[in-house]
């Protein structure tokens, strides 16, 4: 091998090495600008410290991670079985020709900017759930702006994850399996039920923690629709702040100890995602392939 | 006898509640399949309808006036261009080089391992994370300031895993035969893959590059903190500007006129669409063409 050839792998292994060099750089300035926030307001004081002001200078971030856990839950209540629902349909319900439509609608979904979906939510899902709001308790005067709204938008985001990692590990599910439990004598409502969704639920479970880390990392949509007021939400109709919202929101006119809490924000975000994505990683490849 | 029939009697009842069972779940099945096409309709329907009709030529050509309440978006869509270029052109070189590292030279082991392992925790981290990082990387830290290129730079690490995932598949499926015919004929491994690899894979690689860049035109959060947000037409990298996203967000978050945030969000979406519809058609003609 000449030194040419030399030359030309070395600068090739420095181009992939350009991810790790990223994740680093991202993880240690994020870091150095939020860890003086924590170290100033105390670790437990800041994470379950239940007042953000930054303005009194309170900084307790539990109603913004109570935030981000109700909308992500809300998201997955609804997200979940309507995206097994769509993956069994493209699986085992229809044929090569209607899954491959279907599977491109899907695609779409995907593919629209999430602050096209706080556009939508805030001209279409708002307005709705301040009139559902309204039938249930007229006298609160709810704007809309709530729990409920965020939840039903982050839901159809995280979809597209749901279905097609779910998808891929039912088509992966040996044939043998189906047949078996038809020989057997179950029906078809029987086998997806007790054989091919038991059978795939190793990717089933990493598609549903993917999409609990998108929904919890997703900012444009929840800042648009859920209202942003830093308090714990006492019910879906209440209008509520993520992590990530308050990120958006205040890094704008943040002074600078104020910056620094919004960076520890990112921290602690930070550190919930890398979590959460390792752990389906993890469950992905314990379980390796559909017949777990 | 008695005994038999009734026995017989329960099987049937057994199996027709079975058969009813079964026909609920599917019927719900179909309902929630239904509903998932239907709210994709009802987004595009609405975005569209609304807002197509205000997509006209002025609205195109001319520059916003009165922070966007009035006038075009001209100068937004320069901004656009420029920043989705730029990352899209930086990103490009270094995530195929990345992948061709993946699978024309790593030969296994521990540092790929790591590597791969990063580039995975890269794809996850979320855009507002970026955003940060970009602020006080790039805008604060390298002095750039709210700019072109501290938006593109911050744009280009988001992108990254998508170009190098999707090259990296398209380099797989070229035969090993190909690869070893080049080797016998004397070409030396650099020649090989500059000739014979990646020519086989330009159509995987430009579907990364296409999606990478839906991603980025589409991309906000990552933008809020680092491109500053000025509606005037960028001069140089180092101006500040504005991108589509995040021009809508702003027209929407304070709602600034009903028909210039609808006709944005419907441009947006018709341009991010058209894109990821043409990576997706790249991407089959490649498949079944092999």
């Amino acid at each position: 091998m000449n030194t040419r050839e030399k030359a030309i792998e070395k600068l090739i292994f420095i181009c992939a090495a350009v991810s790790v060099a990223a994740v680093a750089l991202i993880t240690i300035f994020i870091f150095a600008q939020g860890m003086p926030a924590i170290q100033r307001v105390g670790l437990f004081r800041f994470v379950f410290g239940t007042t953000w002001s930054p303005t009194n200078g309170s900084y307790g971030i539990l109603p913004l991670i109570a935030g981000s856990m109700a909308v992500t839950l809300g998201a997955l209540v609804i997200g979940i079985p309507t995206g097994l629902g769509c993956a069994v349909f493209l699986s085992e319900v229809v044929t090569k020709r209607q899954a491959g439509f279907f599977r491109s609608a899907i695609e779409l979904l995907a593919g629209i900017p999430s602050v096209v979906y706080g556009f939508f939510g805030l001209a279409i899902i708002v307005p709705l759930v301040r009139g559902l709001a309204g039938a249930v308790a007229p006298d609160a005067g709810a704007t809309g702006l709530s729990v409920l709204s965020g939840a039903i938008i982050l839901a159809i985001m995280i979809l597209p994850t749901i279905v097609s990692i779910s998808v891929n590990s039912i088509e992966s599910v040996p044939n043998a399996y189906r047949e078996a439990s038809y020989a057997l004598g179950a029906d078809r409502r029987e086998t997806v039920t007790k054989v091919i969704l038991p059978a795939a639920r190793s990717g089933i479970f990493s598609s549903i923690i993917l999409g609990m880390g998108r929904a919890i990392g997703e900012t444009m949509a929840v800042l648009l629709i859920t209202g942003n007021v830093a308090v714990v939400p006492h019910s879906i109709f209440a209008p509520t702040a993520t992590m990530t919202g308050t990120i958006a929101m205040e890094m704008s006119y943040a002074a600078p100890d104020h910056q620094q809490a919004l960076f520890a924000i990112g921290i602690v975000l930070f550190v919930i995602i890398v979590i959460l994505n390792g752990f389906a990683q993890v469950v992905m490849r314990r379980f390796g392939g559909a017949a777990a | 006898m008695e005994l038999e029939t009734q026995k017989f009697g329960t099987k049937r009842s057994e199996s027709i509640r079975k058969q009813t069972k079964s026909k609920a779940f599917f019927g719900m099945i179909w309902v929630v399949a239904g509903i998932t096409l239907a709210v994709l309709f009802l987004i595009l329907g609405f975005v569209l309808v609304k807002g197509v009709p205000h997509i006209t030529w002025t609205f195109l050509s001319q520059e916003p006036e009165m922070l966007g309440a009035e006038g075009g978006i001209f100068s937004v869509i320069v901004g656009t261009v420029a920043v989705t270029a730029m990352a899209v052109v930086i990103a490009t070189p270094i995530g195929v080089a990345g992948a061709v590292y993946f699978n024309e030279y790593s030969k296994g082991g521990r540092v790929i391992k790591v590597i791969r392992f990063f580039t995975e925790v890269l794809a996850g981290i979320p855009s507002i994370i970026f955003g940060l990082f970009g602020f006080a990387f790039f805008v604060v830290y390298m002095n750039m300031g709210w700019s072109v290129l501290a938006g593109a730079l911050t744009l280009t690490l988001m992108i990254l895993p998508t170009i190098i995932r999707t090259t990296e598949e398209s380099l797989k499926t070229v035969p090993m035969s190909y690869r070893e015919g080049s080797l016998s004929l004397g070409a030396t491994k650099w020649y090989t893959i500059k000739k014979v690899v990646l020519p086989c894979c330009w159509g995987g690689i430009l579907t990364g590059v296409i999606l990478g860049l839906g991603r980025a035109i589409g991309e906000t959060a990552a933008l809020m903190f680092t491109i500053g947000g000025s509606l005037n037409i960028p001069t140089s990298v180092f101006s500040s500007t504005r991108t589509m996203a995040l021009h809508l967000y702003m027209l929407a978050s304070e709602g600034i006129s009903d028909e210039k945030t609808y006709a944005t969000a419907a441009l947006l979406i018709i341009i991010v669409l058209l894109i990821n519809t043409s990576a997706t058609r790249i991407g089959r003609k490649m498949t079944n063409g092999k």
